[in-house]
């Protein structure tokens, strides 16, 4: 019985039923950090090395919050979840590779890391393999590790399937985990239909992105995200594009956004990305030439330590009342 | 047809002979200036790295020539720089230029096409399959030769007595390098243009600290990129030694290929290789150039450049265990000479005072 810290942002937001599900069946107690909050961002700041994007800074803090409070740190390293693009080797940002050696040099006093290699383009058998290393770590016997990734990887399932139903993955967590009731859609029919893309730690952290998703809201305004859609439908779009790109996340938003650009119904994208995002570098420019060519308005949000919220939410509301104009002039 | 490639050190010499020599005009790419950037500035994305907007100014500058085609190399990733023909072309596009960026991706990955661009730039230029290893050979003869004088060039200038003596005899051999068209001729420019730099006058009693620069590829072999950083440490009397040649590959006289597996190195640091660019092996040169005696390490990289900047993270710890000083140098548009100069000279005085502290130790210990 040991308690494992989870931080509350990165992979997080798509991958926590999982895990939750699995160290709860091994009889394990899962903390995870508070929602991205100033503190955080303040303790992370002070630790990372400075050139770091938002987001890292942002998990060290995360990390630092979980120190005390837990008896391992689940930091897995992400090098791929499936066998995709042009050589088959999609992985992640170079900064998901080096993380856990960036943690552990980072916090030298920290509880132990788990650190586990999680490369599913190896095979199907990888993924039990990963739960086994997981397990040994924690001192379980592999029975129960088995168990327990069958018993996880059926909630990962139902999870992908609220998310294809249009829920938001914090929302869909809140479901599947706590049975909380579904709330109905406040959009208007008829209303406008916005798609946001971008890494799943900017959309759905409110923190971050200072509640753009609250803003659209409350415009009444249906929001969409490439997580939304399952991955049949995100892949189809690969063969747009010259090359595929090499990170995972990056694929997804532009496939998302490159698919949502086709949508008769959707009135328009936003694309969030994190100041001196690398990969977003690409993945912003790409999207907006394909939007021009395709005449579809586009926004792209950028985010660092500074961002406030009036000026999200300025450029938010231009957008939407352009949108509106545009809508009713046809 | 008329081709062009992106400009990267010396290496242009040669690629310019295969070029001419493989039945195309070459348009000789400038070397990046501040207008390439401006140019390159303008239409790139913003937090693209240097090399990108280099690369964007180069391309637009040679397309102004009139270049038709632009070659250049792919790459799997996970670093940005595999992915800079794809977003190179929607640019072009969109600004309207007509030129086509065609890009190698590595061998091992894609044989075919790998094999069917070669067999289209062959048969474009009209040449047999004979003919076309021959250039091929010639070539790759002329990017040793080129590092080979280059390398020596960064021994001697520590050592010149009348400051600029080295740098203008390396213009001189890297003439006559450019002037061979034989694998003879190459061997005798080779060969003249070390003996220029053996007869340069110079003080051999002096004993230069020495410094490895490590970092990511474009910058560490783009003199103008990064604002010739090897030629002002030789100015300042450090003798340098560079991890990345072209020609590196194939050659076991430099400390880097000594050793052979790098990544082995960096392992007790960070657990993954490759993550992408040269994140890996700057981790595993920083503890080779400590393990060979050298007094510090400078590191080199774009602003926002992923791979190093998690090198960056890391390097502290290395820098610690193996007591070497690294200085990490991140270069962007804004960086200015000036800037780039006043902190190596607050470096070379650093590590010289650290040699003579630990020279008297020595003495004391005695």
């Amino acid at each position: 019985m040991a308690r494992v810290g989870i931080p509350h942002t990165l992979a997080y937001f798509l991958y926590y039923p999982f895990w939750k599900t699995f160290f709860e069946a091994l009889g394990h107690e899962v903390v995870v950090s508070s929602p991205t909050t100033r503190e955080i961002l303040d303790l992370g700041v002070e630790e990372t090395v400075n050139d770091a994007c938002i987001p890292i800074k942002i998990y060290h803090g995360h990390v630092a919050s979980l120190l005390d409070k837990s008896d391992f740190i689940f930091c897995p390293r992400l090098v791929s979840v499936r066998r995709h693009g042009d050589f088959g080797s999609e992985t992640f940002c170079p900064k998901f590779l080096g993380l856990p050696d960036l943690i552990r040099l980072t916090f030298p006093k920290a509880p132990p890391i788990i650190d586990t290699r999680i490369d599913l383009k190896q095979g199907k058998k990888e993924l039990e393999s990963i739960c086994l290393e997981v397990g040994d770590k924690l001192g379980n016997s592999h029975q129960d590790s088995l168990t327990a990734c069958r018993k996880a990887s059926q909630v990962h399932r139902q999870f992908l399937a609220l998310l294809e139903q249009g829920k938001m993955p914090p929302e869909a967590m809140e479901i599947l985990l706590n049975q909380a009731q579904p709330v109905p859609s406040q959009s208007l029919p008829g209303g406008l239909s916005i798609a946001v893309v971008g890494y799943p730690y900017a959309i759905y952290d409110p923190y971050i992105n200072v509640g753009l998703l609250n803003m659209l809201a409350k415009e009444k305004i249906k929001v969409y995200t490439q997580d939304m859609l399952s991955d049949k439908i995100l892949n189809r779009e690969a063969r747009e594009l010259p090359k595929s790109m090499f990170w995972y996340f990056s694929n997804r938003a532009v496939y998302g956004g490159l698919h949502f650009m086709k949508k008769a119904d959707i009135d328009g994208i936003i694309h969030v990305t994190a100041f001196a995002c690398g990969p977003d570098s690409m993945v912003d420019r790409l999207l907006e030439i394909e939007a021009h060519r395709r005449n579809k308005p586009y926004l792209s949000i950028s985010i660092d330590e500074h961002t406030g919220e009036s000026g999200v939410r300025t450029r938010i509301e231009a957008f939407v009342d352009m949108l509106r104009y545009r809508r009713d002039k046809t | 047809m008329k081709i062009s490639f992106p400009h990267m050190g010396y290496s242009y010499i040669a690629l310019k002979w295969l070029v001419e020599n493989m039945g195309h005009e070459c348009i000789v790419p400038p070397e990046p200036s501040k207008r390439t950037l401006d140019l390159g500035v303008r239409y790139a994305p913003e937090f693209a790295c240097i090399p990108f907007k280099i690369l964007m100014g180069t391309y637009l500058e040679v397309a102004e020539m009139g270049a038709e085609v632009i070659l250049t190399s792919g790459g799997r990733g996970p670093c940005r720089a595999g992915y800079y023909w794809v977003m190179h072309n929607y640019l072009l596009q969109e600004i309207g230029k007509d030129v086509r960026v065609i890009a190698f991706e590595p061998p091992l990955d894609n044989l075919k096409d790998f094999w069917k661009k070669l067999r289209w730039i062959r048969k474009t230029g009209g040449l047999s399959v004979k003919e076309f290893i021959g250039v091929l050979k010639v070539t790759w003869e002329k990017i040793k030769a080129i590092d080979d004088v280059e390398m020596r060039s960064h021994e001697i200038r520590p050592l010149e007595i009348y400051r600029g003596d080295t740098t203008r005899a390396l213009w001189k051999g890297l003439e006559m390098l450019d002037q061979a068209n034989t694998l003879d001729e190459i061997e005798e420019a080779r060969r003249e243009g070390l003996k220029l730099l053996e007869n340069i006058p110079r003080d051999d009693t002096r004993d230069p600290l020495k410094i490895g620069i490590i970092g990511e590829i474009y910058v560490v072999l783009e003199p103008a990129a990064n604002h010739y950083i090897q030629i002002m440490l030789g100015e300042m009397g450090v003798q340098t030694d560079r991890s990345i040649y072209l020609s590196a590959y194939t050659r076991n006289n430099t400390i880097v290929n000594l050793e052979g597996d790098i990544f082995s190195k960096a392992r007790p640091y960070l657990n993954e290789a490759p993550i992408g660019g040269h994140g890996v092996n700057s981790i595993g040169e920083t503890v080779l150039y400590a393990q060979h005696g050298f007094d510090g390490v400078v590191q080199l990289a774009p602003f926002a450049c992923i791979p190093e900047i998690v090198a960056k993270g890391i390097l502290p710890s290395v820098s610690r265990d193996y007591g070497i000083p690294v200085l990490t140098l991140f270069i962007d548009e804004q960086t200015g000479k000036a800037g780039v100069q006043t902190r190596l000279e607050a470096f070379v005085d650093l590590l010289q005072r650290r040699r003579e502290q630990k020279a008297k130790m020595e003495r004391l210990v005695v």
